[in-house]
Formats: structure tokens, C-alpha cells, sequence
């Protein structure tokens, strides 16, 4: 069955997630879709499935122009979407699950259900018990339930998002053979990811996203540099490093290591000098948000020890590492950070240095209209935080740190801001490392990577697999990394 | 004020007014007299001339434990608490001064001081409870406050029927009545206890500056509505929330006192009034304003009163009252709801103009 996405547009808010997609994807073809994260593929497969509608394009399947209001409608039209988490109940059991999205409402033969899942089952060498509660099943035996109810209910075209991740090796080989053999019956495969290897291990096709938009399209294989500088762009050209001389440490990390889960297969040292910049690159869910947690206390290391400044915080409540000066901007700018309905006079009082009981407001709008000044925030003391735009909430947050910071640790500290912003909030950033402040930040822009750090730490699969720097590196070494490749593994495997 | 927010405010009384003249046309009645006998037998006709002190006094006294469990109320709204054990804090008060009243013997005012006291205490206890099972037990505060209202009663229940029973009567209509000296001093001929007026204004007003003007009540506002962000501002959130419950359940516990020891003379089994719940209707009522809570407290007060009257002068059912409370209630919701939808709406539009 033959696909075709024209001229798909989808926007939330100010944010184009879509912005104009077209992509044909061919009978019986395992198409990748590759991309960085916030480019808008899950967007894309979110529309393509029915859970969204597409504010303006056509989605044209088999020839047929065909409208989709719902996920029942994508089902019954023949598109399948298997979610990153695979969407079951974990009480039901796997026979249960497999008939919840069944057509009609009353009669249910869970008898022929059986049988058919049975074969099914049988057909592409899965095998777990129709009665088990689908709790105990592992989460790749989970997709192969998923896999088996959607082939039943009759999908033609089938939706992966990033599939592999939490899922053993094995069943990734079971899964990968699974997908080869649909597509040679003729089912059209989508397979969504951001790991470069997967994409070119298993695809016949690949179409790259960068912000909403398709910038390449390749018949694999093809060289992996070609699929990078697609995904990631050409570096411009990089500013010199004004050098700040290196301080005392201000955060060092000696063996930490988490107890399951995201980074706690090999322990991770790490010594952030006063002053210096250290960048943190990697896909999301990689492990970045973790690490940056248990620098800030906000987690407490199985292993190992955390010291601030010289100071053994180990296992100390979050707010003694606030204490010591260490600050935390997540990356949900209005989640994790800002208060949507208290105003910037407000959000300046709760983390001022004054702790009187009784606030004196005069004073208090006084110091805020000095820091809106200051920070060049678009709007008055009596704004609330929802009502700025995303740079002058960014803008917001670094006016809220207190002076003598001794580490900042950052997620995406210029995402969804415009080129004015990003460079503001840069030069902020600078002139707080010129004070001595540590900065450790993760972003996935790998322009802001090289250009501000001075080393970049490079996450895949929850571990650290590169240390590099930022000045000896490059987008290509970065962007292999990234995908969970090296330079050398490459020239190892060319030759 | 702008217009939404009027907007938000007039819809549900109209709402109201029209679908209870609809109501009394349909029972056949002109829909100005359950009107005017509310209010006569509340506060009297005209209002406070003609009507009995003794009619007036119930009111207040009415309205105090309204006003009361509402402010405590509108501290655990605004920490992003349902605190649905309001009842059970009301009556927990209520136990509480009662064995005090019963138990104690200290000259009136040190009894009464203590009364008050304990109640307080008593109120605090179980809200804390509430508080604990949500920070340390992960137990969602509506179910934990559910349940423990129901404890409460039940406590109520054994306690009139078992210890405090009345001498060789085993009913369970109360307790015997407390000692004179335990009960609020009133103004003469009716219950009416300007101490516990002026304890629920005091309240009213001690909210009202709470979150007016101190840094507690802005932290407790921020917990409240982002508590990730109040957290990694350092905010002890946990303490905060428990906090909000602990003042929360002290003044449902005076308002059970009020209960005890200025309208009902003894403890019954339904002590609380069912004012509790009613506080949580009124507190939206009033969209967290300390200030609308005075009227809209006392407009309940009146109907809670005046009710009962329409049954025997219309022949109307008593329940009509009841009946006009939730209608009165569904619409505000109504217009809350409605309110956040314009709001949203708008805001998106903008968005997409900016964008665009």
C-alpha cells in the first residue's frame, strides 16, 4: 500500500512542528525516518496515525485522498502506529489487550481471538501465553503484542517510533527480522528514529527532519557523513574563546553511578573547574537529564561522591546544594522553573534574599522594574510568567539566579528562542563564566555545543561514549557519537 | 474587573434566578414569595427589623462555621489541595471542645478559651493527618480526607451512643447538653456569639492578608500552582502542604466548636452541618476571594435557615433549599469552566496571529 504525505502543516501555538511535509513512502519499502528530537517526526506520525489533525495537507493513501478525525480512523483506513511506549493495560491480560481495540462494542469471541492471535503468533516466531497478564511480559514482548493486534486489525501501512529503546539486543534482532519480513509480504513500513545505525542496518529508504521540515532524502545504504551533515547542517564558522583562566573545582563527580536504569553501567568522573564550560551532547532520554540531577542533588548517586567546591554534598537534600549555590534550569522553561498565574514581581520576591515575613511590595516592584530593565524582559512587573514570549521567559529565569553562582547547570538554554535571544542569553552566560561560575549544559544544537564549550561530553544509551574537545572536534566526530558510532568503529568497518 | 471575570460572576446567579422561578412557576407558586420567606425567616422582613433576634442569632451562627471552614478552605485551594476532609476536621473540633466543655471545670472564660483551644487542636490533628498520608503516604488527598471524614463520624456516632451516652436514654439524637459555663456567651434571646463572629471575621481577614501580603502565603501560592518549580526554587514543599492542612484543619476545628458550644448545646451525630462540604462550593463560589466568602456564607446561612419555612408556608418541600444550592453551585461551575475556555481561546487566537 502505497503512501503519500503533500504539503503537511501543523502548528502548536507559535511552534510549526510540520511545516509543509511531503513524503511518499512505497509499497512493501522499510522507510527510516530520521531526525533530531523536537523535528517534528512524532508530529508527522501523530497526524499520519489520527491522534492529531494536520492544519492544512493531504494524506493520500493507495491513490485514495483520505481524512483522518481519529485513531479509529487510521485503523480502520489501514495505518497502524506502534507508540514508543507501548500503548497496554498492564492488569489486562495479553488476550485482553489484543481484542480492546477490535470493531463493534458488544460482542466479543475471545475463543477466535485466540486462534488467530495464536497464529499469528506462530507466523512471525513470537511466542508468549494469551493469559499471562501483559504486566509480566518484557516491554519488546509487548511491541510484538502490539505488532500482532494491529496486523489483525488489518493495518497495511505500519508506524514504528523510535522502537528499540528499552529493549534488549535480541529482541531487537527479532524485531528488525519481524519488520524485513512484513515488508516483503508488502506491508509499507515506517520506521522512526534517531539512531543513524538502526536506520541503516534496516531501511531501504531514509527521509532526514530538521525543524519541522524535510531536508534529505537517500536510497540506502549511503555513507553515515552524508546522513549527519543532513541531520545537523554545515558548522558555520566557530568564534574564538575568549580564554578565561581555569579556577578551583566547583563540581567534581568521583565515580557516581545511578542503581538501574540510565547511567548506571559504568561510573562517571568528572571535574567542572571554576569558569569553565563544559557542553553535554546526545539524543534525548540518553542519560543527560539524569546526570545533570544528580549533579544538583535532585537524585543521590548509588555510588560515588559529589563535591561542590571542595564541600562533600553526597546525598544531601537538593536545597543544600541550592545553598551552596548550585542552580538547576530544566528545559521546561513553565514546568520546571516559572509559575504560570504569579507575576515577575512575585517570582523575584520568592527567590530574592529578603525573608521577611510581612512582603514589602513598594520595594519589591521596585527591584523587579530594575530587573526587567536589566534583563531587557519584554513586559511589566504585573506580567505573569504564561504571558512571555519563550525568550523573555528564558530572560526571566537568569534574572531570578542569585549573584555568587558557583554552578549552573542548563538544559536547552536557547530551544524555541529566536537568533536576538539565543545570543543574549549566551552573552549572560559568558559574563557569568567570566565571574567564575561553572557551566554545564545539554543541548542538542551542535553549533551552540562547539561553539561555547570548552569540553563535550557526549551521552548514548544512558553511558558517557566520548569525551571531546571542543575545540579539536567536529560536527561529523559529534553527530557519529551521537548515533552511537565512532570515527574509528567507521574507518574499522570501510576498510 | 474585566469583562470575563463579570461575566463569570453574573452568569451563574442568573442562571440560578432564572431556573428557580422556572422551578416555582412549574410548582405553581408566584416566585416571589420563597423569596421573601427566606429571607423572613432568616434575618426577618424587612431585613433585620421585623424578624425575631432569635431567627437573626441562628443565622450568624450559621454563618460563622461557613465562614470559617472557607477560609481554611481557601489555604489548601490556593497550596493546590482538595481538602475534602473538611468534614471530619469540623467535627473532629467539635469533639474535641465537647470534652473539654464536659470534662474540664475552670472558671467560663479560661473553659470557653480552652474550649476553642483544644478545638483548634483537635481540627489541626486531622487535617495533619490528611497532610501526612498525602507527603509521606503518596495517599491523593481527596481519598484520604474522604475516609477520614468518615472515621470521624463514626467517632461521633460511638461516643454519643456509648460513653457520653445520655443518663438510661440510649439515643442517638446527642449527648447530653454541656454545662452552662462551657457554652459561647450570647447576646440575650438569641445564640447569637459575637465572639465567634468575631473569630470567623478574623479569620476571613487573617486569610485575606496571608496571601495578600506575606511571604508564607506567596510560597504557599507557588507550591500550589507549580509545585516543580516551587521545589527547585527551595521551597520545602512537603512542609508547605502540610502547613496548608494544619491551618486549614484549625479553623474547620473552631467552626466545630462554634457547632458544639454555640448552636447546638451538645454533640450530635451530625455535627459538622454538612458545612464543610458546603464551605468547598462556597470557596468556588467566591473564586478564592476571602472577601466574597463573608456574603456568599451568609447567603447560604440564610437559606439554610429560611428552608425549612417554605415547606411550611407554601407547602412547598423543605428540600427546595437543597435543590437550590446545587443548581446554584452547577452553574458557577458552569461559568468557571466557561471562563477558562474564552481564556484559552483567546490566547490561542493570539498565538496564531503573532505567528501568522
Amino acid at each position: 500500500m502505497s503512501l503519500e504525505l503533500r504539503e503537511i502543516h501543523k502548528h502548536f501555538g507559535p511552534v510549526r512542528a510540520n511545516d509543509g511535509i511531503t513524503l511518499t513512502v512505497e509499497t512493501g519499502t522499510l522507510h527510516g525516518l530520521l531526525g533530531e528530537n523536537g523535528a517534528g517526526k512524532s508530529t508527522l506520525m501523530k497526524v499520519l496515525s489520527g491522534f492529531h489533525s494536520a492544519d492544512s495537507g493531504e494524506i493520500v493513501l493507495d491513490g485514495k485522498q483520505i481524512k483522518l478525525a481519529s485513531p479509529h480512523d487510521a485503523i480502520a483506513a489501514g495505518i497502524g502506529m506502534l507508540h514508543q511506549d507501548p500503548l497496554v493495560f498492564l492488569p489486562f491480560s495479553v488476550i485482553d489487550n489484543f481484542v480492546l481495540g477490535s470493531p463493534g462494542a458488544w460482542r466479543l469471541d475471545r475463543r477466535a481471538a485466540e486462534i488467530e492471535l495464536n497464529e499469528l503468533c506462530e507466523r512471525y516466531g513470537f511466542n508468549f501465553d494469551a493469559h499471562t497478564p501483559v504486566r509480566l511480559l518484557t516491554v519488546g514482548e509487548r511491541q510484538q503484542l502490539e505488532i500482532v493486534r494491529l496486523l489483525w486489525l488489518g493495518a497495511r501501512v505500519l508506524i514504528l517510533d523510535e522502537p528499540t529503546t528499552g529493549i534488549s539486543a535480541d529482541q531487537r534482532s527479532k524485531l528488525f527480522a519481524t519488520l524485513k519480513a512484513l515488508a516483503a509480504e508488502g506491508m509499507s513500513v515506517i520506521f522512526v528514529s534517531h539512531k543513524l545505525e538502526e536506520v541503516a542496518d534496516l531501511c531501504q529508504r531514509v527521509t532526514v527532519m530538521t525543524r519541522g521540515k524535510v531536508v534529505g532524502e537517500a536510497e540506502l545504504p549511503t555513507p553515515p557523513e552524508r546522513l549527519v551533515e543532513m541531520m545537523f547542517g554545515q558548522v558555520i564558522e566557530i568564534q574564538d574563546r575568549s580564554d578565561v583562566g581555569l579556577g578551583v573545582s566547583h563540581l567534581e563527580l568521583d565515580s557516581i553511578q545511578t542503581a538501574s536504569g540510565l547511567l548506571s553501567e559504568e561510573p562517571i568522573s568528572l571535574d567542572v573547574k571554576s569558569g569553565e564550560v563544559i557542553g553535554i551532547a546526545g539524543m534525548e532520554g540518553s542519560g543527560q537529564d539524569t546526570f545533570l540531577r544528580l549533579c544538583c542533588g535532585m537524585r543521590a548517586p548509588m555510588k560515588g561522591t559529589v563535591a561542590i567546591t571542595g564541600d562533600d554534598l553526597t546525598g544531601k537534600h537538593y536545597r543544600e546544594f541550592l545553598n551552596a549555590n548550585v542552580k538547576y534550569l530544566p528545559a521546561g522553561r513553565l514546568e520546571e522553573g516559572l509559575i504560570e498565574g504569579l507575576t515577575i514581581t512575585e517570582h523575584f520576591v520568592l527567590t530574592g534574599q529578603d525573608t521577611s515575613f510581612i512582603i514589602d511590595w513598594g520595594a519589591a516592584r521596585k527591584r523587579a522594574k530594575e530587573l526587567i530593565d536589566d534583563y531587557g524582559i519584554k513586559g511589566t512587573e504585573n506580567s505573569t510568567a504564561e504571558s512571555l514570549s519563550g525568550g523573555n521567559q528564558q530572560r526571566l529565569l537568569l534574572a531570578m539566579l542569585s549573584e555568587d553562582l558557583k554552578v549552573l547547570l542548563m538544559e536547552h538554554p536557547t530551544r524555541g528562542l529566536d537568533i536576538e535571544s539565543a545570543d543574549w542569553v549566551w552573552e549572560q552566560l559568558l559574563a557569568r563564566r567570566q565571574e567564575g561560575t561553572a557551566i554545564v549544559f545539554a543541548s542538542a544544537d551542535l553549533d551552540e555545543l562547539l561553539r561555547y564549550s570548552d569540553r563535550i561530553l557526549v551521552f548514548f544509551s544512558g553511558r558517557i561514549i566520548g569525551e571531546l574537545d571542543a575545540a579539536a572536534t567536529n560536527v561529523d566526530e559529534i553527530g557519529l557519537l551521537i548515533g552511537g558510532r565512532s570515527l574509528g568503529a567507521e574507518a574499522a568497518a570501510s576498510s | 474587573m474585566n469583562r470575563a471575570r463579570i461575566t463569570t460572576l453574573a452568569l451563574p446567579i442568573l442562571v440560578v434566578l432564572g431556573s428557580v422561578v422556572v422551578l416555582l412557576i412549574l410548582a405553581g407558586t408566584n416566585p416571589w414569595d420563597p423569596i421573601r420567606i427566606i429571607v423572613e425567616g432568616s434575618i426577618g422582613w424587612p431585613p433585620f427589623e421585623g424578624g425575631s433576634a432569635r431567627k437573626v442569632g441562628d443565622t450568624f451562627m450559621v454563618w460563622v462555621p461557613i465562614a470559617l471552614a472557607s477560609a481554611g478552605l481557601i489555604v489548601t485551594f490556593n497550596a493546590g489541595m482538595w481538602n475534602i476532609g473538611i468534614e471530619g476536621q469540623i467535627i473532629m473540633g467539635a469533639i474535641a471542645a465537647a470534652l473539654v466543655a464536659r470534662e474540664v471545670s475552670a472558671p467560663r472564660p479560661l473553659l470557653i478559651l480552652l474550649a476553642i483551644l483544644a478545638g483548634a487542636a483537635g481540627g489541626m490533628l486531622w487535617g495533619l493527618l490528611v497532610g501526612v498520608l498525602r507527603t509521606a503516604g503518596g495517599v491523593n488527598e481527596i481519598f484520604g480526607g474522604l475516609g477520614l471524614d468518615f472515621v470521624a463520624l463514626s467517632i461521633t456516632t460511638y461516643l454519643i451512643i456509648g460513653p457520653w451516652a445520655r443518663s438510661g436514654v440510649a439515643s442517638t439524637s446527642g449527648t447530653n447538653p454541656f454545662p452552662d459555663n462551657a457554652l459561647l456567651p450570647s447576646l440575650g434571646g438569641s445564640k447569637l456569639s459575637p465572639l465567634a463572629v468575631a473569630i470567623a471575621v478574623l479569620a476571613l481577614l487573617g486569610v485575606w492578608t496571608l496571601f495578600r501580603g506575606t511571604l508564607y502565603g506567596l510560597k504557599l501560592k507557588a507550591v500550589g500552582r507549580n509545585r516543580s518549580s516551587a521545589f527547585l526554587m527551595g521551597i520545602p514543599t512537603n512542609r508547605y502542604l502540610l502547613g496548608a492542612f494544619a491551618i486549614c484543619g484549625a479553623l474547620a476545628g473552631i467552626a466545630g466548636t462554634s457547632q458544639a458550644l454555640g448552636l447546638h448545646f451538645k454533640l450530635i451525630p451530625a455535627i459538622s452541618g454538612n458545612f464543610g462540604f458546603l464551605a468547598i462550593l462556597v470557596v468556588l463560589l467566591a473564586r478564592f476571594q476571602p472577601i466574597w466568602v463573608a456574603p456568599i456564607s451568609f447567603f447560604f446561612a440564610m437559606v439554610a435557615v429560611g428552608g425549612p419555612g417554605l415547606s411550611l408556608r407554601l407547602g412547598l418541600h423543605g428540600s427546595l433549599g437543597g435543590v437550590l444550592q446545587g443548581v446554584l453551585v452547577l452553574s458557577a461551575m458552569l461559568g468557571l469552566g466557561w471562563a477558562a475556555y474564552l481564556t484559552r481561546r483567546r490566547a490561542m487566537t493570539e498565538s496564531g496571529v503573532s505567528s501568522g
